[in-house]
């Protein structure tokens, strides 16, 4: 009995040994978002040149929606020109970049668009509603929406040409019905 | 379609838009303690152990528009809280639900306390029958040398 106690007390340090492990192991901010496989929140907001920018009028494309802000270094700065690149790259195979303001300064951001010469669709989200809808928690975080417009990839922090290429290679392999 | 057909699916699109929680106006008063109420089970995004009610962030500001907008709008706190859930999953909700693997963080600390008065009550059974066990004896001492004992301590 008294042997069995002088063991007892080591090992029942064991599982909070491994409980830390794990905790210490494992990213905090990698949560795993509810809306992978489901419809994309529909949303219309306007664009810094005043047009509507819409998910439904880019339905049956492979649309990349990403969230950002001017203030977000420097993720969003190194992703930007990748970003940029990669949509003059794919725009002709029915790709679309969509890019979403998110906390910002008009200001601020309308600066940030100039200066990387953004030509895929940028709009600001005033309100959060649509940064909401897509459960996003910072910036910036990407999402690859299917040619059905089913929310299916999320990436979170700046988005590399190979995580750009791997996610919408595999969404225009896929037999899409517009 | 008769008039009174095409009546009837014009007043029910007009209930339906006023349903809708996009286009609906306001229609009662929203207190700022429900708002408190939803905004304080939530999670801020942005912060560390922050609920959305106590972050002064702008993100925590435009989530508590967006549950006083959908409470405006005629749905119920739990209706509210489950709209960020959908999107942000469990991990918005600041305590956990219980259910499902959940259940353990509510019950590890009860069984923790549990077992840890368990163990209390064994060890101070064990020492006080020790205690009892090993009651000082009496030591039979002859009187002379008692009396020798008491004077000595009494003559200091």
């Amino acid at each position: 009995m008294r042997r069995l106690w002088r063991w007892l007390i080591p090992l029942a340090v064991l599982p909070v040994l491994a409980l830390l492990a794990y905790g210490f192991r494992v990213d905090p901010r990698d949560i795993p978002s509810p809306l992978i496989g489901r419809p994309a929140p529909a949303f219309g907001l306007a664009t810094f040149e005043g047009t509507p920018l819409s998910l439904a009028a880019h339905r049956g494309k492979v649309v990349v929606l990403n969230f950002w802000a001017s203030w977000c270094q420097p993720a969003c700065y190194e992703e930007a020109p990748i970003l940029e690149r990669n949509w003059r790259e794919y725009r002709d195979r029915g790709v679309v970049v969509v890019g979403v303001d998110i906390q910002d300064r008009r200001e601020a951001a309308e600066k940030f668009v100039r200066e990387f010469g953004l030509t895929f669709p940028n709009a600001q989200d005033l309100t959060g509603a649509v940064s909401v809808d897509y459960g996003v928690y910072g910036v910036p975080e990407t999402f690859f929406l299917d040619r059905q417009g089913r929310t299916r990839f999320k990436h979170v922090g700046a988005v590399t040409d190979a995580v750009f290429r791997a996610n919408v290679d595999r969404l225009l392999a896929e037999p899409g019905s517009p | 379609m008769s008039r009174l057909g095409l009546r009837l699916l014009t007043s029910l699109f007009f209930l339906s838009a006023a349903v809708s929680p996009v286009t609906a106006q306001p229609a009662a008063p929203v207190s700022e303690e429900t708002v408190h109420e939803v905004a304080a089970q939530l999670r801020c995004v942005v912060c560390q152990n922050l609920s959305v009610a106590d972050s002064p962030s702008e993100m925590a500001s435009q989530m508590r528009a967006i549950i006083r907008d959908r409470l405006a709008a005629g749905e119920r706190p739990a209706e509210v809280r489950q709209y960020f859930v959908d999107r942000y999953g469990e991990w918005i909700l600041l305590s956990p639900p219980r259910r499902g693997f959940n259940l353990l963080v509510w019950l590890v600390p009860l069984v923790a306390v549990g077992v840890g008065l368990v163990t209390v009550a064994v060890l101070v059974r064990r020492w006080t029958r020790h205690l009892r066990d090993h009651r000082p004896t009496r030591v039979d001492v002859d009187p002379a040398m008692s009396e020798r004992i008491r004077r000595e301590v009494e003559g200091e």
